[in-house]
């Protein structure tokens, strides 16, 4: 579903991401771990153009989505993306949260979002807060609503970007658990995240980066219980005890 | 005292036999007109100006950009005396719509300036949420950024305001007779000093008390809604 050619980005002299080759299958669930810095937000950012690549190529169902003609608006509608810090819009309740894209886009009429915002809002286990505006719910509660706003789009991709990080511990299992439900449901995610207990649980591959590289790339048990390169070692044993 | 104030403000001054009050009350609603519409005008220039200069084609924002400097690199006194007796010169335009005019344009510019204040205020993540829902450049700002920006421009915005209405006090120098002309027209005819000024000084301050007041009862109703 998605191809990622030689991928590179860089920060005025900074380089960031030097060259990420990378396929993502339909329906697969993705995590990426690796330390702070070693690009993985990025990458996960440049997938919708949030960052523009500064080299290499992004195909999504074999469209180039970095070809000067492609279009962005497009293309992100369904790529549905979940930030750290929710980024919920403060002067709109929940249900307008919701509904605000697909209505504005011509995607579905009023009524058809507002049913499909209570759907999903049942979903996420937030029925009772529809009418409720972002500043009155705790963190948790606003990572889910930011999960079902993404999800009203009806997204073919769901970008994660450490979306438990800026949680207080006991917030964060219900957004895991709500994230484990997307997965089951047959959801292609890519999942930057720190919740290694998640990455192993949910994930089908665990991506590890660092120094703007994939290091190692396989399925979790392996990459966990045997990784085969010396940096994922060390980094699992710094976080992993 | 109370001669000083009967004879410059109640009795006919000069050969026309006109009253003070009549003069200032006058020159109070040429004032208020003129900060009026050149309110109106600056608001419409301002959010045109700020739009303009956050276009990517330099074509958009180049002039925007150099309006804003022009403006704000000079007088607005100076501004209006050259629209007045040098750019419109060979039009037919009254005193009164060329301060409108001059008074529109310098507004707008520092308009322009505080929206994009207010707009550079608003968290970056909210345009990167709504981009990645993918709502347009446009739809962006008109849904997401503009409504929060507004909250946070509001006071800058009130300050503005009352600085235009001050500033508007020097119309008389096109010879147009706003409330402070009027003034100036009492002293020089009456020669009496405190009394006129006072006055005028007294009708600003209760003019901006009042705007003030106003606004912060609208901040307050609008912070209600969140």
């Amino acid at each position: 579903m998605i191809k990622i050619n030689d991928l590179h980005k860089s920060f005025g002299d900074n380089q960031v991401l030097k060259g990420i080759d990378a396929h993502i299958n339909h329906g697969e669930v993705v995590s990426v771990i690796g330390p702070s810095g070693s690009g993985k937000s990025t990458f996960l950012r440049c997938i919708n153009l949030l960052e523009q690549p500064t080299l290499g190529d992004i195909l999504i169902d074999d469209q180039s989505i970095t070809a000067t003609d492609a279009c962005v608006d497009k293309l992100r509608q369904k790529v549905g993306m979940v930030f750290q810090n929710f980024n919920l819009f403060p002067h709109k309740t929940v249900k307008q949260n919701i509904m605000l894209a697909p209505v504005k886009l011509g995607l579905m009429t009023a009524q058809q979002a507002e049913t499909e915002a209570n759907m999903l809002l049942e979903q996420v286990g937030l029925k009772d807060k529809a009418s409720a505006y972002p500043s009155s719910l705790s963190g948790g509660q606003k990572q889910r609503v930011a999960i079902a706003r993404a999800l009203a789009m009806k997204p073919e991709l769901m970008l994660f970007d450490e979306p438990t990080s800026a949680l207080d511990p006991e917030m964060v299992g219900d957004v895991l658990d709500v994230m484990k439900s997307l997965a089951q449901k047959g959801m292609t995610m890519v999942i930057v995240t720190h919740e290694m207990g998640f990455a192993r649980d949910v994930s089908d591959r665990v991506i590890f980066m660092d120094g703007g590289v994939i290091v190692e790339s396989c399925e979790p048990e392996i990459l966990f219980s045997a990784p085969k390169q010396l940096r994922t070692q060390e980094f699992l044993s710094k976080v992993l005890r | 005292m109370i001669d000083a104030i009967n004879a410059s403000l109640f009795t006919p001054i000069g050969e026309d036999g006109l009253i003070g009050i009549y003069l200032i009350l006058n020159g109070l609603k040429v004032t208020l007109i003129v900060t009026f519409f050149a309110m109106i005008i600056g608001s419409i220039l301002g959010v045109a100006t700020t739009l303009l200069k956050m276009s990517p084609k330099w074509y958009l924002s180049w002039p925007a950009h150099f309006y804003v400097s022009v403006i704000r690199g000079t007088p607005v006194v100076i501004q209006l005396v050259i629209l007045y007796f040098i750019v419109l010169a060979s039009f037919d335009v009254d005193k009164i719509t060329a301060a409108i005019i001059a008074f529109g344009l310098n507004s707008g510019a520092y308009i322009s300036e505080i929206i994009r204040a207010g707009i550079q205020a608003v968290d970056k993540g909210q345009t990167e949420a709504a981009r990645s829902l993918g709502l347009s450049h446009w739809s962006t700002m008109k849904e997401i950024i503009l409504p929060q920006a507004i909250k946070k421009i509001l006071p800058s915005l009130g300050n503005e305001f009352i600085v235009l209405l001050k500033e508007t006090a020097v119309i008389g120098f096109i010879g147009g007779v706003d409330l402070m002309r009027a003034g100036e027209i009492i002293r020089s005819r009456t020669f009496e000093d405190s009394v006129p000024l006072l006055t005028c000084a007294l009708i600003y301050l209760l003019l901006t008390y009042i705007f003030t007041f106003m606004l912060s009862k609208f901040e307050t109703r609008l912070k209600q809604s969140d």
